[in-house]
């Protein structure tokens, strides 16, 4: 079960490696794109990393893994891991169906929320796509 | 023949629930013919060929001298001196080299016939009536092969497959593969592609060569006193036993182990994982591994180790999947 057709919300902010962050004050929630997830196919696993963890922009934090493939999920921001989507470790086909809510993968305390300034709008990224 | 058309998942659970349908043509054939065809297998593959009944089938091993494994081979009985021989498409050349050079000391007719085929495997519980109704033929029982006549050409049916279904394999003239592929998905078999053909072996342990056997590893399948390239070898290992053997194995919790992860007990590593995956049936990761041989036991606690994390996994028997009856 997937999400049939492309989509790219607005509000989001997009790394070049098909990941997403939702950036709201000094937060922000990650993800893989509606892209990143229809090349991989049918999510098998996800395994976040410890909450506490440190990720860094551009480096990889985490994998997913369809039943082929594995995958790393590249970090759009840097900053410390509060919290990971535990409902993946049962349904990690969340990704799939809805990659920009309930697939969501972790949450991160900004540790330089300018950073985000680097990162693509909506358009950018679906036009670097084509 | 992509890896998936609708995804692997729902193309696996399709084969084991209902029929589905691989275009397999990629395979290899050789035809072999003559008063010597039955002395010149047994002295080329590993199994006892004179077991062969006409319409039956087997499994065997293609041998060097050092007894590794060139490829893995399957042997239909088509008459009194005529045999059909399935090959692995990776595979296939070296088999021709190797069945032109034996075929040299017998009176026997070899010839590739891979251009003359294609090849389609309908499997499920439900593909042998949706095959008999759609197709109007006959099928022959598991394990047997028939000559039939499938829109008006001639083809060869047998019973065999790579999944743990019931099923059947069907070889037709390639002109009118796409027309039964077509008939056999109206009727409801759902299109499978390469990655459910590997989950769907890996769970009932059907090997693949090049993973789980190659040139370097040993065999079995082998009927030392038939003669074959490789037997004296294999006498050697029986005897002597050998360093390390293939086991099938489940992980306990999370993980997903994959070709080439080290198994692990404590600091030392006790083998290699040759084939590994999700397993869409039994939902948790499963794999196959050479182990040292006193470690592939059913029951045996490992550890695999998946790019640096540690996964517990268990020796099981084989096959990892089997049907609730």
């Amino acid at each position: 079960m997937t999400l049939a057709d492309a989509s790219y919300p607005e509000d989001l902010k997009y790394h070049p490696e098909h990941d997403w962050a939702r950036i709201e004050g000094g937060e922000a929630t990650l993800g893989i794109t509606w892209y990143a997830q229809d090349s991989l196919g049918e999510v098998v696993f996800f395994e976040g990393p410890e909450i506490g963890s440190e990720i860094t922009k551009d480096q990889p934090y985490a994998e997913v893994e369809s039943v082929k493939a594995v995958s790393d999920v590249v970090a759009p921001v840097s900053g410390e891991v509060i919290a990971v989507n535990e409902s993946l470790s049962d349904a990690p086909e969340a990704i799939n169906a809805d990659p920009y809510e309930t697939g969501w993968l972790v949450k991160v305390r900004l540790s330089d929320p300018s950073e985000a300034d680097s990162l693509m709008d909506a358009a950018a990224y679906a036009a670097s796509l084509e | 023949m992509p890896v998936q058309y609708d995804g692997i998942k729902e193309e696996h659970i399709a084969v084991r629930t209902h029929a589905g349908i691989f275009d397999v043509s990629h395979m290899g054939q050789i035809e072999v013919e003559g008063p010597g065809s039955l002395a010149f297998l047994q002295r080329l593959v590993t199994n006892d060929v004179a077991k062969v009944q006409i319409g039956g089938a087997q499994y065997s091993l293609l041998l060097n001298e050092d007894a590794g494994v060139i490829d893995d081979l399957f042997v239909y009985r088509l008459g009194h001196d005529r045999y059909l021989v399935i090959t692995n498409a990776g595979n296939h050349e070296a088999d021709l080299v190797q069945f032109g050079k034996v075929a040299r000391d017998f009176d026997v007719y070899v010839r590739d016939a891979s251009a003359n085929y294609a090849m389609l495997a309908v499997q499920g519980p439900n593909a042998r009536r949706i095959v008999e109704n759609t197709l109007h033929i006959e099928l022959p029982p598991r394990m047997r092969v028939a000559a039939r006549q499938v829109g008006r050409r001639p083809a060869i049916i047998c019973g065999t497959g790579y999944t743990g279904e019931d099923g059947v394999e069907i070889l037709v003239d390639p002109e009118i593969a796409p027309a039964i592929w077509t008939e056999l998905v109206d009727a409801g078999v759902v299109p499978c592609g390469l990655g459910a053909r590997d989950t769907l072996r890996l769970e009932v342990c059907f090997h693949l060569h090049g993973n789980d056997l190659t040139p370097e590893t040993d065999p079995w399948a082998c009927v030392e006193s038939t003669g074959f390239i490789g037997a004296e070898k294999v006498a050697v290992l029986r005897a002597n036993g050998t360093e390390t053997k293939l086991a099938p194995f489940l992980i306990e919790g999370a993980g997903i182990p994959r070709q080439g992860n080290p198994v692990m007990v404590g600091d030392e590593q006790v083998g290699t994982v040759t084939s590994g995956t999700f397993s869409p049936s039994l939902e948790r990761g499963i794999g196959m591994a050479y182990l040292r041989s006193d470690l592939a036991e059913p029951g045996t606690e490992l550890e695999i180790d998946v790019r640096g994390k540690r996964r517990t996994a268990r020796v099981s028997s084989k096959p990892l999947y089997k049907k609730e009856r």
